[in-house]
């Protein structure tokens, strides 16, 4: 998938190990090897225990619908979706994240709160953002 | 020492106002604030406001030297933050007289450039890849959560607009005033489902300013300060901790009732700040008025309305009233024109309010318990 006019986020020191990794098209999260919890978005330190003693993991990618709105006013780039979901999921790890739903027409009722997700990629210009679909695989 | 509001005052219009700059929107605030209190710059020693064009051309611009400032700048809460803060340098000596402005030209925006959020931002590589297109899409987020947690409905969440409305239908300075339905709001346009138009606050054009100072400094009846507290959680709306209780609107409130040594009976007038209909539901269970998934049909019910048990966002609030983009300040006008007696939809015997205000989307609070007498 490519989307050149979506806005394309620039990667920083803390956080590109977890850009890296989408691009290999591992989702990755920080895990603290003291409190063994893991956490987003990257930080030096775990916010759970103030540990520095972390690391980067790879997340198996699945997660679950935490809640959502469905945009009617497209944002820049998004012009030809239609309405779309911003969405914010939870990883089976445990933490959350924003992204979109795809692979599955955006209405309320395909769409129930806690549905199973996978994630998958989308590349913009140099950067792949992680996106989620349903766990079954696309529905449309 | 016993700190009060000694002057309090909005812009002489409110909405659409192209003709007037940000800092115009300031001044005209502040000056009509210093008549209110019926004081002149020179009394004033202290300046806080947030924003453009910030608070050294503010006390520049009216000829203030200024012994303390304040530039915290946490979002639409920032007012309540810079009336406590300026309680507390004023107990500490550091000034005596305290001037809080804002203005914005929210709607025209004359003066007003928007902040750059960059790509390389925190939101700029986590939020803002998804379409997020301002608060109408972020602030609204977590309400679907709430709705499936608490059995919320869609109806019950129009209603908090509905009620807000009967308050400005008394309000003539309100920029909405037609009574509404619940099929009216359902009807309007869809923004960000769940959110209809008429369920999202207004975006207009307006400033208001507040003078703070000691009970022997005041000269006309002030509006006491019994209590203040503030907190904040997350900078970016999805990494709130649970999207059905904001952590920042129980901390401020919590410390505001506990300094003010009151309990929920004693409160006569609340305010909450109102960017999206859901956020009253979120105040009222927060600040512990009501227990959770409470709130949508204590609304429903009517007992914010007017005759109601709990009179709340009497002036209409963001959702009728106005709503410049830091709303914070406009909800605690509405308070001391309430306590002082004055207001345009006036509850009777109006002692103690409450004022919560938030800052971004729950990432910042602020709470503030006002009297219209010392205790």
């Amino acid at each position: 998938m490519t989307a050149s006019h979506k806005p394309v986020p620039k990667p920083t020191p803390e956080t590109q190990p977890f850009w890296d990794g989408t691009a290999e098209g591992l989702l990755r999260i920080q895990r603290c090897s003291a409190c063994s919890r893991h956490y987003f978005y990257p930080r030096p330190a775990c916010p759970h225990c103030g540990s520095d003693d972390v690391t980067w993991v790879t997340s198996c990618g699945r997660a679950t619908l935490y809640s959502y709105v469905i945009s009617h006013r497209p944002a820049p780039g998004f012009e030809q979706e239609g309405p779309y979901a911003i969405a914010v999921v939870e990883l089976e790890e445990g933490v959350r994240m924003m992204t979109n739903i795809v692979g599955v027409e955006i209405m309320p009722e395909n769409l129930p709160l806690d549905m199973e997700l996978r994630v998958v990629f989308e590349q913009r210009g140099d950067v792949h953002v992680p996106l989620f679909e349903p766990a079954g695989g696309p529905n449309r | 020492m016993n700190i009060v509001i000694a002057g309090a005052a909005e812009t002489d219009e409110l909405g659409k106002l192209p003709h007037m700059s940000t800092a115009q929107l300031h001044l005209q605030a502040a000056r009509n604030a210093l008549a209110d209190a019926g004081m002149t710059k020179d009394d004033i020693d202290g300046v806080a406001t947030v924003g453009v064009p910030g608070p050294i051309q503010i006390a520049h611009a009216l000829g203030i030297a200024p012994a303390w400032l304040d530039g915290t700048g946490v979002g639409g809460s920032s007012f309540l933050f810079h009336v406590r803060h300026a309680a507390a340098a004023i107990r500490a000596g550091m000034c005596t007289t305290v001037l809080i402005t804002h203005g914005e030209s929210g709607r025209s925006r004359v003066g007003a450039p928007r902040p750059a959020l960059g790509p390389d931002s925190l939101i700029g590589q986590f939020e803002l890849p998804y379409g997020v297109l301002g608060p109408p899409t972020m602030f609204t987020l977590t309400a679907l959560r709430y709705m499936k947690e608490t059995g919320l409905t869609h109806e019950q969440l129009a209603e908090v607009a509905v009620a807000q409305r009967r308050w400005a239908h008394r309000n003539p300075r309100a920029m909405y005033q037609d009574m509404i339905t619940v099929e009216d709001v359902l009807a309007s346009r869809m923004v960000a489902y769940p959110f209809h138009l008429l369920e999202c606050c207004l975006v207009t054009d307006g400033g208001g300013a507040l003078i703070v100072t000691t009970e022997e400094r005041a000269r006309r009846s002030p509006v006491h300060l019994l209590g203040s507290g503030e907190s904040a959680e997350s900078p970016i709306i999805s990494q709130m901790e649970d999207f059905t209780t904001s952590a920042a609107f129980r901390r401020s409130g919590e410390a505001a009732f506990a300094e003010a040594g009151i309990s929920h009976d004693d409160v006569d007038h609340l305010m909450i700040y109102d960017a999206f209909a859901h956020v009253p539901i979120y105040g009222l269970e927060d600040l512990g008025f009501v227990k959770r998934g409470e709130a949508g049909p204590f609304i429903a019910e009517g007992h914010t309305s007017p005759g109601g048990r709990l009179p709340l966002n009497t002036n209409g609030g963001g959702l009728s009233y106005t709503h410049t983009g830091m709303y914070g300040m406009f909800a605690i006008q509405e308070s001391v024109r309430q306590l002082r007696g004055e207001a345009a939809a006036q509850v009777p015997d109006a002692e103690v309010s409450v004022v919560l205000g938030n800052g971004g989307m729950f990432a910042s609070a602020a709470t503030l318990v006002l009297a219209g007498h010392r205790p």
